[in-house]
């Protein structure tokens, strides 16, 4: 089985969230980047299937060369090589048009991206990379199980989950429950060595427009201080007069 | 060239969502000169979606949609937004929406945008203002394409009644066998419990409950309230609570009017995943609590005291109040 693992190439969720040029751009000033978390979930479900079923797995970022140590830390956590469309994210669609690209050129049975990157929360390209590729699509996925060409996937939804059954090639939106957080690995030094020799192809990108594109960015409204209260009474009084939510 | 939107039922009935949904369209299509086509699948009754702004609604009824399946409902959708020759889509943020919006924007070319927060600043071009960074910024983004996807922010544009007649039509859209290519083979679903995805009132708890034995008062106060129970990461990885109660950047958004947290310190990355709440209270022992900064309201003091104190008392108030 091949398998290729999008990667999103994401700030630390504890970065801070500014902006530059007249508020178009993210300010990546002092941040630090990171496998966006559903997508590590989805790489570490990937290493289990290469060490239990043999399976080979490729990474895939579209991002410049900024992305490539999010990409050797792949490598160092055990994916056998990395791919790198060499071209700006700049929106969801033309991002997927890129990884359904790779993904033809590849010949891979399963693609695993994340539910969301924690940074644009689109949740848009697993969905569109399968409609383009005419794939199976399994979004918010909790479990996933291959025999053969045959998957069983559980997809969380509202108030529950659900259990799917597809067929390879298939595209997952991978979340936390792919593997337990316990799961997820540390690169060790081993690995980290290692993913120094380990092929990163830099591939030239396709034509791909953009749909969508950012006019300004914009914070919320600074908050205004909490009110403390002593009593329950108090609190219920202020949620029913003044809040208005019981 | 209507506006179309796409009306979540559920046991037969509309969701609140799908009415929250058709108001968002209606105010689209009052800024566009048009009006809105909402399209029910398997649903509940169409007259009821006139209160909220639809002028028609396309009836899809067929057993084979009994199940939610993202490809043949995305079809259905984009079958219907060619028929209506609709200029923008409306889906919401629930699981489903988010599931099949992509596959609706790739077969119509349309470019998508969710998490939206408010009406189009400008529909030509077309802008709106969504939210990035799990609630941390907005952007105003700018869609290029012909025909537009867009999936509204949850409770981020409130219910609005516009009396409007609604006349109902069948709809049969065409789908085939690859239409049906992923097969649900059964659903697991508590239908007595609100889910966090619907509720108005979310009562989450932390690691200061010390324990899952201690969570009895946390699901009282849930149930007093009509609450769904939420709980912050640690309280899931460590298997006090089921993963699905995970709420905050890496489990789910929370946008309830109400948001309620006990024990819960309130890192930046649980407050980035809740932060759509409207009103948000917090009750913990340490006045330090990062939390506090982002609450409305908070109570000082120990939760295992408070909070069967605030059940009791809701109780009283909910006696008198109804
Ligand atoms: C990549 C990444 C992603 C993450 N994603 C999430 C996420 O999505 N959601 C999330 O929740 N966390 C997330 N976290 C974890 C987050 O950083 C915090 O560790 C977590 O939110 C803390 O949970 P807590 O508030 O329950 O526990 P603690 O931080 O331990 O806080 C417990 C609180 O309870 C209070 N307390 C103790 N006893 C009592 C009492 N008797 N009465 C009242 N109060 C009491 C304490 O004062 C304290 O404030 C993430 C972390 C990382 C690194």
């Amino acid at each position: 089985m091949k398998i290729l693992v999008c990667i999103s190439h994401v700030p630390d969720t504890t970065s801070k969230i500014n902006f530059t040029e007249g508020d178009t751009k993210f300010d990546t000033s002092g941040v630090q980047f990171v496998i966006n978390p559903n997508d590590e979930f989805g790489l570490t479900r990937a290493m289990w299937f290469k060490e239990k079923q043999g399976a080979t797995v490729h990474v895939v970022n579209v991002g410049g060369a900024e992305t490539e140590p999010t990409l050797r830390k792949a490598l160092a956590i055990g994916a056998d090589e990395a791919i790198r469309v060499n071209t700006p994210a700049t929106d969801g669609y033309s991002v997927a048009k890129q990884l359904a690209n790779v993904v033809k050129e590849g010949g891979y049975d399963l693609v695993i991206g994340g539910r969301e990157s924690i940074d644009y929360n689109g949740g848009m390209v697993p969905g569109m990379v399968a409609k383009m590729i005419d794939a199976n699509f399994v979004n918010t996925c909790i479990s996933l199980e291959i025999e053969g060409d045959s998957a069983t996937a559980i997809r969380e939804i509202d108030g529950g989950k659900e259990t799917i059954s597809t067929k390879l090639p298939l595209v997952v939106g991978g979340q936390k429950g792919l593997v337990e957080e316990s799961d997820l690995r540390i690169p060790n030094m081993r690995g980290i060595m290692q993913a120094r020799s380990k092929p990163l192809h830099v591939k030239e990108p396709i034509d791909a427009n953009a749909e969508t594109n950012t006019k300004a960015f914009e914070k919320p409204a600074p908050k205004g201080a909490v009110k403390l209260v002593d009593n329950v009474d108090e609190l219920i009084d202020l949620l029913h007069n003044e809040a208005k939510v019981i | 060239m209507s506006v179309l939107v796409y009306t979540e039922s559920e046991d037969g009935s509309f969701k609140k969502i799908a009415h929250e949904a058709v108001s968002y369209a209606k105010g689209i299509a009052d800024a566009m000169g048009t009006s809105v086509t909402a399209v029910s699948v398997n649903g509940g009754d169409a007259s009821e979606l006139g209160k909220y702004g639809a002028s028609k609604v396309l009836e899809v009824s067929n057993d084979k949609l009994n199940n939610f399946n993202a490809e043949a409902y995305a079809d259905v959708l984009a079958q219907a937004a060619n028929a209506e020759g609709a200029k923008v889509v409306v889906l919401t943020s629930s699981a489903n929406s988010k599931f099949m919006a992509p596959l609706v924007a790739v077969n119509l070319e349309a470019g998508y945008v969710p998490n939206v927060t408010e009406l189009p600043s400008s529909t030509s071009p077309f802008t709106v203002k969504h939210s990035v960074f799990t609630n941390k910024a907005f952007s105003n983004t700018e869609i290029n394409t012909e025909i537009k996807v867009l999936g509204l922010g949850k409770n981020a544009y409130g219910i609005k009644e516009n009396e409007t007649s609604a006349t109902t039509e069948a709809f049969s859209p065409s789908l085939s066998e690859d239409d049906f290519s992923t097969e649900v083979v059964s659903v697991d679903k508590a239908t007595d419990k609100v889910t966090i995805a619907d509720a108005e009132i979310v009562v989450s708890a932390g690691r200061g409950m010390k324990g899952p034995e201690n969570w009895g008062m946390i699901e009282e106060l849930a149930e007093t309230l009509g609450a769904a129970t939420a709980c912050s990461k640690p309280v899931s990885d460590m298997g006090w609570r089921p993963h699905s109660e995970h709420v905050g950047q890496t489990g789910k958004p929370v946008a309830s009017n109400l948001y309620i947290a006990i024990g819960i310190s309130g890192a930046i990355q649980h407050l980035a995943g809740i932060n759509a709440s409207k009103t948000k209270v917090v009750i913990n022992n340490d006045p330090e609590a990062p939390f506090f900064k982002a609450a409305d309201y908070g109570i000082v003091g120990d939760a295992f005291e408070i909070v069967p104190q605030l059940v009791e008392k809701l109780k009283e108030f909910k006696a008198q109040n109804n």
